[in-house]
């Protein structure tokens, strides 16, 4: 197959004008919907005070967070996937998103978040930290899918059965909800206090993983290979285990795991570039904080009794995604 | 010009000695072969001369350790042709033939126009202009050699160490990849490559180099070191040795 090389920045212009309209859409719609006249006047800070309070202190930190939180997904699943030479690799199905999760359910349930406001964003990320190097060292060497996956699994389950029984034992009668909460993720009620949980986390591991393109590229051609270009493989290791850990470690804090947008948003961005791994991150950032915010959108909308949780709209996105590569590898079409 | 010298060089990997007692100087302007049976440390030996596997001795090229160099200043002196032709994604041959100059490429900064320039050279000499939209993916055998063999001259480096680039071609690519490794060495580079088929070999090397059981059992021109009793002490068959053409030909009549 002939390939025309692919236009870099009409991509990267694509993607950000979408993740614009997905942001004004996630600030207009919700139970209250405010028109566009309302939320102009709202923003200038002339508008009514409902559509004030509505802006301000609802829909802004969460739209915010949903971008932050959504374009470190996608990075991060982007850079596995590169590292690992494996297009099904994501934090959360390598487990990295659970273990964040279950550190910062220990955090808030034991107390140990009130005793200083960074324990909770630093258990999350010492246990992704955790969950990442046992990954390696389980099937870091192993080029074969099957060994990651198996690997992942095991400690997204042990680490998803960790945060029940966490739960299970705190003193909390609202113990049940939370474990939900979680382990699919939600954006529900967030403040801006939040959103500085997360930001800074979010900004050093996506800085570290956006600054490593070059040594994924080097490494299409095997570890080997990439090495004789001049790559220190264990510095790249080193800063992809920290990058992801930080970053992820620091959004699953605030928002619990959320599942397949760093396995969705890559696959539907590569297409678009020369598929070389370095080319993919930024997209991949971009359009993981388009996706995430308009899933957000989404279980805002659906009518349903509880508002529904984020993970399972990204579930129901990222099944396909496994079906259509689950059908390549059969050769089905 | 390039000199790469080895002195006393020992590899163990877990338990296993893999090589010991390895000396050796190759220079600039050579096509050297490394031969030996399957298991004798051939790959091994190319490895460590990359550093890509510790090893004890001492590895010099131009006076300088191996050991004390970063890798990118090695990667900047010697490019590598791996064994195989794994690539895990379906770069364009254009741009796979670019990643041989990320060691020239400061930390940030993107391919310049010297960097053109080298990946255009490096694809003209490989001939594999025509294919630089293709996905080199899904090139046939021997199109993909030729790509993955350009990716390792763009690195222009004055020294080249090629692992098995033969394997899996048919007779008319292995010719066209040696006649390439040759006219390299004759511009002035130093080309080691490890090699199985000994007429190809003894054919196109200007020296070769036997590894058995992780020592070198020969080194000197092919017609010198290809001789019936170190066939049969080497690799355990009975050989006739035609040394009466432009080059020694090697026939296989059995196991010894």
């Amino acid at each position: 197959m002939t390939r025309a090389a692919p236009r870099r920045w009409v991509l990267l212009a694509a993607l950000g004008a979408l993740m614009l309209a997905a942001a004004i859409a996630s600030l207009r719609f919700g139970p209250v919907d405010l028109s566009a006249g309302r939320l102009f006047a709202a923003a200038l800070g002339n508008g009514d005070h409902v559509a004030h309070v509505i802006l301000f202190e609802l829909r802004l930190p969460r739209t915010l967070l949903a971008l932050a939180v959504g374009a470190m997904l996608g990075l991060a699943g982007a850079a596995l996937q590169g590292y690992l030479r494996n297009p099904l690799a994501e934090p959360s199905v390598l487990g990295a998103s659970n273990a964040a999760a279950l550190g910062a359910v220990a955090a808030l349930y034991f107390g140990l978040a009130a005793l200083h406001p960074l324990m909770l964003p630093l258990l999350s990320i010492g246990s992704a930290i955790v969950a990442l190097t046992l990954l390696f060292l389980l099937a870091g060497r192993s080029e074969s899918p099957l060994t990651l996956i198996l690997a992942g699994i095991a400690i997204a389950t042990l680490a998803g059965a960790g945060i029940s029984l966490a739960l299970n034992l705190a003193p909390n009668p609202f113990a049940a909800m939370e474990i939900m909460t979680w382990l699919l993720g939600s954006l529900e009620n967030r403040s801006f206090a939040h959103l500085w949980i997360a930001l800074p986390c979010i900004a050093v591991g996506g800085g570290l993983l956006l600054s490593g393109g070059r040594d994924l590229d080097a490494l299409t051609l095997g570890e080997d290979g990439a090495q004789a270009l001049g790559v220190d493989l264990r510095r790249t290791r080193l800063r992809l285990l920290l990058g992801t850990a930080i970053g992820v470690g620091g959004a699953v804090a605030v928002s619990g795991a959320i599942g397949f947008v760093g396995l969705i948003v890559p696959h539907l961005v590569r297409p678009f570039t020369d598929r070389s791994p370095s080319a993919i991150l930024l997209p991949s950032a971009i359009g993981g904080a388009a996706l995430l915010t308009l899933a957000d959108i989404g279980v805002r909308i659906i009518a349903s009794t509880n508002e529904l949780k984020l993970g399972v709209v990204t579930a129901f996105l990222g099944v396909p995604v496994f079906l259509i590569h689950l059908m390549r590898e059969r050769r089905l079409w | 010009m390039v000199t790469l010298r080895l002195s006393d060089v020992e590899v163990t990997l877990g338990r296993r000695s893999v090589l010991r007692g390895i000396d050796a100087q190759f220079e600039a302007g050579a096509l050297i072969g490394i031969v030996g049976p399957n298991g004798a440390g051939k790959s091994t030996l190319a490895r460590a001369m990359l550093a890509l596997l510790p090893a004890r001795g001492c590895i010099e090229i131009d006076g300088a350790d191996l050991a004390t160099m970063t890798r990118r200043d090695l990667a900047r002196r010697i490019a590598y042709l791996p064994q195989g032709q794994s690539l895990h994604w379906p770069l364009t041959v254009e741009r796979l033939v670019e990643l041989g100059r990320l060691p020239h490429l400061a930390p940030m900064s993107r391919v310049g126009a010297a960097d053109r320039e080298a990946v255009e050279r490096a694809m003209a000499r490989a001939d594999v202009l025509d294919l630089r939209h293709r996905d080199a993916t899904e090139l046939s055998g021997g199109e993909r050699a030729r790509a993955l063999l350009a990716r390792a001259l763009a690195v222009e480096a004055p020294a080249l160490i090629a692992d098995e680039p033969l394997a899996s071609l048919d007779p008319g690519h292995q010719i066209d990849v040696m006649e390439l490794l040759r006219a390299e060495a004759a511009a002035g580079a130093l080309v080691i490559a490890v090699l199985h088929d000994l007429t190809m070999a003894a054919r196109y090397c200007d020296r070769l180099l036997i590894v058995d059981e992780g020592r070198i059992a020969a080194d000197g021109p092919p017609a010198a070191v290809l001789t019936p009793a170190l066939l049969r002490a080497v690799y355990g068959v009975e050989a006739s040795v035609e040394t009466g053409g432009a080059w020694p030909t090697v026939t296989i009549l059995g196991r010894g």
